[in-house]
């Protein structure tokens, strides 16, 4: 019997992404980092959290690092995530303010609809990530 | 090369070999229609005769009132809006508990919009109904109670015999509130005699017992009137229009004697085999909990739950691995709501969220599940560490 070819639940690269998560801290104990964000609560589904390094000449992150609890979907959106700002020397911090959800989505050759608000989530957590480091250094200013 | 495990013969089974023999020669040279005069006709219609009577035999009851149908989905829909429909003049009330089958909620629901009164009954944190709460919610109104047999989800089997004993007594030389049963899981593992039951309606269907998909049937007491669903031709007494299709009914039938013939060495085996896993699985893997009643389960049924991870990400790890299993998350792809069946047993949503369903059928053995046992633990320790939830 000729056997039908079957597409898997998400898109290739979400599946590479959930089966070899880039960047987890699978370890936080002797890790240090610049900022720290959280977002998501697990009534929801959700729970994403993302530590960044930030090299504090350029305002680019050097470094990021995430932990999720959810979905396929949702660990492919953080893994994701913490490739893109730290590719190509680092995303510079105000790009990645203004990073949008959709750009993820693209980069993950798509997530189905009900499943969208797993990259918004990556996206927050990251947000916080950026804004606990910038109030770190108003601070010690 | 890569295992092939299946552990989802709660959502469906493969068709045994036996019963497709026999179900081929209605989808080639016995292709009548039943309701033809000519020999080829009678020859289908022989067959569906021979078919209610076989099951007719199986739940000790006479052949007159068993309606095929295509599903336990439409036989659940028949059950409970043919008696509201029939009966709407005598009450407007009706009763079900909070983790039936969507068959029977949905219908619920649906009957609420058009002015029912539907108590949804609470179990408690194993699944069983409470009986005290099921009396206090009986009325003169009552003219409908539905209640599973054993549940899809946790496979928590219902006393059923009880709920039967109370609504008889309740309901004196009355011929209300009606009392279905959703039996689709039970058969193969459960008795399915309706004297020992006490029930006046039982849904059964093909595909949970290596029948065929899109088969089943409704059993109704002769007492009782139903207002058919669908309508068109008077095959099934006028209660369900169409075409009969001879080659599923036969399938389905062949397919519940066989499991009636099997049952009670196989679901000793399966026994065996789930209470191994179960007494395994709990001691390797810290924070699991099983979910729904320790003994009164189905013999195949293991339903775990492990805090800090997420169920669809589980399943699709355990994909990787050949394993087949599903999930009561709240994050499938297609569905965003944690089951409802575990939230009625008071869990968070959380704990909902993070559980697995194995359900074990005639090709699983002892070895199948100590891979499982091997897998299972890494993926869940990874998962866990993965996750921005420390326990």
């Amino acid at each position: 019997m000729k056997k039908i070819k079957t597409n898997w639940l998400y898109s290739q690269t979400v599946k590479e992404h959930f089966l070899n998560p880039k960047n987890v801290l699978w370890d936080e104990k002797n890790y240090q980092f610049d900022g720290k964000g959280t977002a998501g609560n697990p009534v929801c589904g959700d729970v994403m959290m993302v530590w960044i390094k930030v090299d504090p000449k350029t305002q680019k992150i050097k470094d990021c690092k995430w932990r999720t609890y959810g979905c396929g979907a949702a660990i492919a959106s953080t893994s994701m995530l913490s490739m893109m700002v730290t590719e190509k020397g680092g995303m510079p911090l105000k790009k990645a303010l203004n990073l949008k959800p959709q750009e993820i989505v693209k980069r993950l050759g798509g997530l189905p609809a009900l499943k969208f608000h797993c990259s918004v989530l990556g996206q927050a957590a990251l947000k916080e990530a950026i804004n606990d480091y910038l109030k770190k250094q108003k601070r010690k200013k | 090369m890569k295992k092939n495990i299946y552990l989802d013969y709660a959502a469906t089974t493969y068709i045994d070999s036996e019963v497709l023999q026999k179900m081929k020669p209605y989808l080639t040279s016995a292709y009548g229609n039943a309701s033809s005069l000519y020999s080829l006709g009678r020859e289908a219609k022989a067959a569906i005769e021979k078919a209610r009577d076989d099951i007719a035999k199986i739940l000790g009851v006479l052949p007159s009132k068993i309606i095929f149908t295509g599903s336990g989905t439409e036989s659940d829909n028949l059950a409970i809006f043919g008696i509201a429909q029939a009966y709407r003049d005598y009450g407007n009330h009706v009763i079900i508990s909070k983790i039936e089958h969507k068959a029977v909620l949905e219908s619920a629901k649906k009957l609420e919009k058009q002015g029912f009164k539907v108590t949804y009954l609470n179990v408690d944190s194993q699944g069983s109904v409470k009986l005290a709460e099921f009396k206090k919610a009986l009325s003169k109104k009552t003219i409908l109670v539905s209640i599973m047999y054993a549940n899809n989800e946790i496979g928590t089997i219902q006393t059923i015999k009880e709920i039967s004993w109370i609504i008889k007594r309740f309901r004196k030389n009355n011929l209300l509130p009606a009392f279905h049963t959703d039996a689709c899981q039970a058969a193969g593992a459960l008795s399915l005699k309706i004297k020992d039951l006490g029930v006046d309606l039982l849904t059964l269907n093909g595909s949970k017992i290596y029948g065929p998909k899109g088969s089943g049937c409704l059993y109704v007491n002769k007492d009782y009137k139903i207002e058919p669903l669908i309508v068109g031709g008077s095959q099934e007494m006028g209660l369900r229009a169409g075409t009969e299709n001879t080659a599923l009914i036969v399938g389905f039938s062949e397919a519940l004697k066989l499991a009636e013939k099997l049952r009670k060495k196989e679901s000793q085996r399966l026994k065996n085999l789930r209470d191994y896993f179960i007494k395994k699985v709990l001691k390797i893997i810290p924070n699991a909990r099983l979910n729904g009643h320790p003994q009164k389960r189905l013999p195949n049924n293991i339903n775990l739950s492990f805090a800090g991870i997420e169920g669809e990400s589980l399943v699709l790890k355990l994909d990787q691995y050949g394993i087949s299993a599903s999930t009561g998350s709240a994050c499938t792809s297609t569905d965003l709501t944690p089951s409802h069946v575990l939230l009625a047993l008071g869990m968070s949503e959380e704990l909902a969220s993070a559980s697995l369903r194995l359900t074990l059928g005639r090709k699983t053995t002892e070895e199948d599940l100590d891979y499982v046992l091997k897998i299972l633990p890494k993926i869940v320790e990874e998962l866990r560490k993965m996750s921005a939830i420390r326990l």
